[in-house]
């Protein structure tokens, strides 16, 4: 009996959980900054991240008009709002090329809710995006 | 007046005794109701936690030799021989004791003199990016070295050790396997008997007087004692436990979970990855995050606060054996660990969390073995006391109630499994 309830709560929320993953998966990769100067997207070299692993990410980063922004000093910082704790890392930043960066030096310790806060500045101006991050 | 109070002494008893009698039923039905069905985020924190998601352990780059069949060999015996110590008794399995998985029992230590802190088992360390209690080591192998050297542990010396090792009949042909050409330290006036920095004043002499080539010639030696040493530790990893069966049950369609947990232990489980926050650190299939911590462990009677990570984070920076030093078999630049390792002041008094498997063979708990029983340790969380230096981590207290606190325990209890290793590993080689 219980194993069949299961099986059909798990028939009817996979649905709910495909479309709640993509809709995430949408909304973090491509993010505008706070202000509007900027739009960030990322690839993660952990796919799906998982926690207390080491890996790097891949930013690009656009001016508002779609322009590369190849000259942008970015700063990390963020943590878990929630438990009142920062990053378990130090990550640094490396400029690549085209407007990609190489952050490196990224692991979270604990399952939740995250945010990566990712401080740009450019052509001068200075701007924030936060990426949520429910791992 | 007599009679009134008669009159209300009456009224009054079996009022109270129906209270009592709904309290009784009420934390009856609280503790016993049978526990509910798994939601879809429970089954899947279930599995993460699940030893079957534990990846194969890595090789260690900064170790060439850490997967060396030869090497595992030197190392279980240079592990158990108590020639390595000033007063030939005293090995890492003195304090590693296999028959404790890998502790000692005491709160602190004891080899030729008391350790600062508490024996950690070794069972499972390897996936671990920090060694110590503090973070001071970043690798198994770096990790081998200091008790060797440690006046209150092994009181040896580098030079002693390497020489030691690399002339020894049993020992030099295995060491020329693993590391190729065995260094000549036959000349003692290059080679003095005993010389290592840091140590008592006539070995600091003797080392401060050798050149700066055969230095580096005794420390390389010496570092390939410990990467031998962290070869045959790298073999000590959990096997699946009841909890294991368990969740592999829970989440094999084709299986049942049956009776393999009680509802006390289910009920703890479900505890443990919701209300009772364990899994905040305690995550993964080791129940570790391998990270830092301040949970407000009191201090250790008649020691000062112990300052934690923030002291060891500068050691390892320092230490002439860690990542990055020309001793590491790994490019200085991939040392992601060592290179991104976080400040901060949630650093202060703070300490690596431990793995939970295994708990019940491995009391006392903590840096300092300040908490003797499971008990005592859950009921710390529950009421989560101000830190005496930085700042408790875990802010409030759980509020859980005793019989919680007490299937908590039966879950913890569930972790527990003998080692799926040959026994040969386990004892010092015949």
């Amino acid at each position: 009996m219980f194993k069949k309830l299961m099986l059909l709560n798990i028939v009817l929320l996979l649905p709910m959980l495909v479309w709640h993953a993509s809709a995430q998966q949408d909304n973090a990769t491509v993010l505008e900054s706070e202000k509007g100067f900027f739009r960030l997207s990322y690839e993660s070299q952990l796919d799906p991240i998982v926690i207390n692993q080491m890996h790097s990410w891949t930013l690009h980063i656009d001016n508002a008009n779609g322009m590369d922004v190849t000259d942008a000093e970015i700063s990390v910082g963020g943590g878990m709002p929630q438990h009142n704790h920062g990053l378990a890392t130090a990550p640094s930043i490396m400029a690549i090329g085209n407007g990609n960066y190489h952050l490196q030096g990224l692991r979270f310790h604990m399952m939740g809710h995250w945010e990566l806060e990712l401080n740009i500045a450019s052509g001068g101006v200075e701007d924030k995006v936060v990426v949520i991050l429910d791992l | 007046m007599k009679l009134s109070f008669l009159f209300s002494y009456s009224r009054t008893f079996p009022a109270i005794g129906l209270l009592l009698l709904v309290g009784l039923l009420s934390w009856l039905f609280l503790a016993y109701k049978p526990p509910a069905a798994w939601a879809e985020n429970e089954l899947r924190l279930i599995a993460s936690l699940s030893l079957s998601t534990l990846q194969p352990l890595p090789l260690d780059p900064s170790n060439r030799a850490s997967a060396d069949p030869v090497a595992q060999e030197l190392g279980h015996a240079l592990f158990f021989d108590v020639r390595l110590s000033a007063n030939n008794q005293v090995s890492c399995a003195s304090c590693h004791k296999p028959e404790l998985r890998f502790t000692d029992g005491l709160d602190k230590a004891k080899a030729i003199g008391q350790s600062r802190r508490n024996t950690p088992s070794i069972v499972g360390l390897a996936y671990s990016p920090w060694l110590y209690w503090d973070g001071r080591r970043d690798s198994l192998w770096a990790q081998a070295l200091s008790p060797l050297e440690d006046p209150q542990e092994q009181a040896s010396n580098r030079m002693y050790i390497a020489r030691f090792v690399t002339q020894d009949p049993e020992y030099r042909g295995m060491y020329q396997s693993i590391f190729g050409e065995v260094p000549d330290f036959s000349d003692h006036s290059r080679f003095p008997e005993h010389a290592g920095p840091g140590l008592k004043t006539a070995w600091y002499e003797a080392w401060e007087a050798m050149s700066r080539e055969d230095q580096q010639l005794v420390n390389t030696t010496f570092a390939n004692v410990g990467k031998a040493i962290a070869a045959y530790e790298r073999l000590l990893v959990p096997a699946p436990a009841k909890f294991d069966d368990y969740a592999a049950a829970l989440l094999d369609d084709q299986k049942t979970p049956g009776n393999i947990f009680s509802n006390d232990e289910i009920k703890g489980l479900r505890l443990f990855i919701g209300e009772g926050r364990c899994m905040e650190c305690h995550n993964g299939p080791l129940f570790t995050n391998f990270e830092f911590h301040n949970t407000g462990i009191i201090s250790y009677p008649g020691d000062l606060p112990d300052r934690g990570r923030v002291d060891g984070l500068r050691e390892v920076r320092s230490n002439p054996f860690n990542c990055q030093s020309i001793y590491s078999d790994r490019d200085p630049e991939k040392c992601l660990e060592l290179i991104h390792a976080r400040e901060g002041v949630e650093l202060i008094g703070a300490l690596k969390t431990p793995s939970l498997r295994n708990l019940s063979g491995t009391a006392p708990y903590m840096h300092k073995g300040q908490i003797k029983t499971l008990e005592e340790t859950l009921a710390h969380y529950n009421e989560a006391p101000f830190a005496m230096i930085g700042h408790n981590e875990t802010e409030e207290p759980l509020g859980l109630l005793s019989f919680e606190l007490r299937q908590l325990e039966a879950f913890l209890k569930t972790l527990q499994a003998p080692l799926e290793i040959e026994q040969r590993w386990l004892q010092a080689p015949q």
